[in-house]
């Protein structure tokens, strides 16, 4: 008889992880969690919807669309030539089973088209589906321009109807409480001017249980260059900055913080169409990094802020490129490397897979040097499928994560995708991913916890921090 | 029945010409004129070299990933295109045609069997992006109308000229409906998205001229 048991028990399957993303991804539909999309409420637009008017409705759209856009988004609507070769570029599409609507042409169509073949007459219904989609349905990730034959730019489409949303005051509630912050305290998440440099005080203060010379240099005229950081970091993971401090440090580099505002290199209003408050912003940043007289900015390790400051903020302010150098700290780690600055003591013990964050990737071809600095630190890169320039996004960019808990359930339903190729991954015995932005860790911790990859996250620095020789340490 | 022949092959051969040539110019004129108005910034990052090379990458088949990702469309939207740009320049019949009417120029034609061959793709492709537009939902949710008259306006000139080469139906006939509808088409491209036959070297070129000399990225 208990032979027979223990034979049950063998026979048991071992479900891989990839047979358990598609099993969750079946729950998930029968439990109508795909349907429910239809149904979510953001009082950020369904509030701002109510007050719609149909003349506010077009002129709004026609000033945007025939004020502000000139022939470039005239040509990309002309020249569409509806094939949809873009569709199995975006994640959304391939993960909501191939449903048109996701496909990036397909938005256009619910978007810009919408708007141009009624002469900007929507109703506020149609409104409501235009800032839904351009919101939560594209993270900007450029992916499918890489893959439409005529190169046309979707992103700058939906970038368009993000700004008309804007300017109809139906933003989503939350990340519109973000570029609220960006406009009235120059950051993010609402951090005060005294805040910030007790913060890095306080961050001074940890490291130097490890490192007794340790200091944050801040306000240092002339030095070599200025770090920045999103401001989620001296809110909700702080020793982030003490890392990046050891790590400066111990590789000798000659560096500063700012104090004063302008610190805060995360942008949002960017990503809701608020282009004023996004200049504002910028400026400062810009200029505080001027007045200290540094070489360049170095950044940390963040996608969407890099966008901002090396792509999209200069171009508002009239600066073809940056005013000032700017260095992603992947570009910059490598460079730390190259020169030997940086020595490790040890290996992570392990293999690890990288996801690439979209703006250093098709925003700067950061690909390399990211998997230089993974080699060196780790027992090597195994490469996701597909990779490097053409990753898929983790769908949480472009704002996307930051409209909040009401689009949780979408944002992670609709990159299934990146599911299974992490979970691909992990049935290779792979267990650590290495991302170097912030947003790509928040959307990866979202999918692996609910698809049960049990993974760990990790950024250049944690495991720069981690590994190198630290001459100057204590102990 | 000659009346009309001696229509569209006369005057109206000169009209479609003049249309399109003033047509196109017309277009790439308003498009360069408007882009410096309010899209400056398109010649400001605009890079030759970067351009080059993506046409290059996305005009020859399986250069560039995506096309690698869909052979069968790549191989048969290359072969309409060659066929659409090659039958009607080195088709002999239009050689002597434009030889004897006005230009007094000639050059070298294709053989006739290679000129029947190709036009012969060029209405397989139409068949095949009609069939991708009824059938592949991601496409068929982007078709209007106005999509498969395009495909019309492209296959007729090809379909009517291959019949009256082999001598199927009235040759009078065919012979008049392939001149007038290579006449529909040329007048078509600078007011449709035949134009994308035009707009195709600005949109590429921008999208490549940021991706490489900006974002120091292929964009193929
Ligand atoms: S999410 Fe990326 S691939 Fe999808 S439509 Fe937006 S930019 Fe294109
Ligand atoms: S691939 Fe380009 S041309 Fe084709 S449907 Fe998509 S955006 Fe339009
Ligand atoms: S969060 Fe990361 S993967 Fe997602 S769009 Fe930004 S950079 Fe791309």
């Amino acid at each position: 008889m208990s032979d027979t048991a223990e034979h049950t028990e063998a026979a048991e399957p071992v479900l891989t992880f990839l047979e358990k993303v598609h099993a969750k991804a079946e729950q998930d539909q029968v439990d109508g969690k795909y349907a429910a999309f239809e149904k979510i409420e953001d009082v950020g637009i369904d509030q701002g919807v109510a007050r719609l008017t149909p003349e506010k409705i077009q002129k709004t759209i026609n000033g945007v669309l025939k004020g502000e856009c000139g022939t470039r988004m005239k040509t990309y609507v002309e020249t569409c030539v509806h094939c949809g070769l873009c569709s199995d570029a975006c994640h959304h599409y391939l993960s909501n089973d191939k449903n048109p609507k996701y496909s990036p042409v397909g938005k256009v169509k619910r978007t810009i088209w919408n708007m141009l073949d009624k002469d900007g007459k929507l109703t506020p219904e149609e409104c409501r589906e235009a800032v839904i989609v351009a919101q939560t349905e594209c993270n900007l990730c450029r992916r499918c321009q890489q893959f439409c034959p005529f190169g046309i730019d979707i992103a700058y489409m939906i970038s368009t109807v993000r700004r008309i949303s804007f300017k109809l005051g139906i933003t989503p509630q939350y990340i519109q409480d973000t570029a609220n912050s960006h406009s009235v305290t120059m950051n993010q998440m609402w951090v005060k001017d005294d805040e910030w440099p007790d913060t890095l005080q306080w961050q001074e203060d940890e490291g130097r249980d490890e490192i007794p010379r340790l200091r944050i240099p801040v306000d240092k005229e002339g030095a070599d260059f200025m770090y920045s950081v999103i401001a989620p970091e001296p809110k909700f993971r702080t020793h982030l900055i003490n890392q990046a401090a050891v790590i400066f440090d111990q590789a000798g580099c000659d560096w500063t913080m700012p104090q004063l505002p302008g610190w805060d290199n995360s942008d949002m209003a960017m990503f809701t169409g608020d282009f004023e408050t996004m200049g504002r912003v910028k400026k400062m940043h810009y200029e505080v990094a001027q007045k200290l007289r540094v070489k360049k900015i170095v950044m940390g390790e963040c996608g969407h802020a890099f966008r901002s400051v090396y792509d999209v903020g200069n171009r508002w302010l009239g600066w073809r490129m940056p005013p000032i150098e700017m260095v992603h700290s992947i570009e910059f780690f490598a460079q730390l490397f190259r020169e030997g600055r940086i020595k490790l003591k040890d290996k992570y013990p392990e293999q690890v897979t990288f996801h690439d964050p979209c703006n250093t990737v098709r925003g700067r071809g950061l690909h390399e040097d990211g998997r230089y600095v993974a080699n060196l630190l780790t027992q090597g890169v195994v490469e996701m499928s597909p990779s490097k320039l053409y990753n898929y996004c983790c769908n949480a960019g472009g704002g996307v994560i930051n409209c909040g808990p009401p689009w949780k359930t979408k944002r992670v339903l609709s990159n299934k995708i990146k599911a299974e190729q992490l979970a691909r991954m992990k049935d290779r015995g792979i267990n650590t991913i290495v991302s170097p932005c912030h947003n790509c860790h928040g959307g990866l911790e979202d999918i692996i916890h609910h698809y049960g990859l049990e993974m760990e996250l990790k950024f250049l620095g944690d495991l720069i921090y981690e590994l190198m020789e630290k001459p100057g340490a204590v102990e | 029945m000659h009346a009309f022949y001696n229509l569209v092959s006369g005057p109206l051969v000169w009209v479609a010409f003049a249309i399109f040539l003033i047509g196109s110019i017309w277009k790439v004129f308003s498009l360069l004129s408007g882009t410096k108005k309010k899209d400056g910034y398109v010649f400001t990052y605009w890079s030759w070299g970067h351009a080059i090379q993506s046409y290059i990458h996305w005009l020859i088949p399986f250069m560039s990933e995506n096309s690698r990702q869909q052979p069968l469309m790549s191989v048969m939207t290359f072969l309409a295109h060659l066929g659409i740009v090659l039958v009607p320049i080195f088709t002999m019949g239009h050689i002597v045609l434009l030889e004897e009417g006005a230009l007094g120029l000639s050059w070298i034609a294709l053989p006739d069997q290679v000129a029947d061959y190709a036009a012969w793709a060029v209405i397989a492709g139409c068949c095949f992006f009609a069939y991708r537009r009824l059938v592949l939902p991601q496409v068929k949710f982007v078709t209007s109308c106005s999509d498969f008259v395009i495909l019309a306006i492209v296959v007729a000139p090809f379909l009517t000229g291959a019949m009256a080469y082999h001598g199927w139906g009235d040759n009078l006939l065919m012979t008049s409906l392939h001149m007038l509808s290579g006449e529909i088409m040329l007048v078509a491209i600078p007011f449709t998205k035949l134009s994308h036959m035009l707009t195709f070297w600005y949109t590429r070129g921008y999208t490549a001229s940021e991706f490489g000399a900006v974002r120091k990225v292929y964009d193929w």
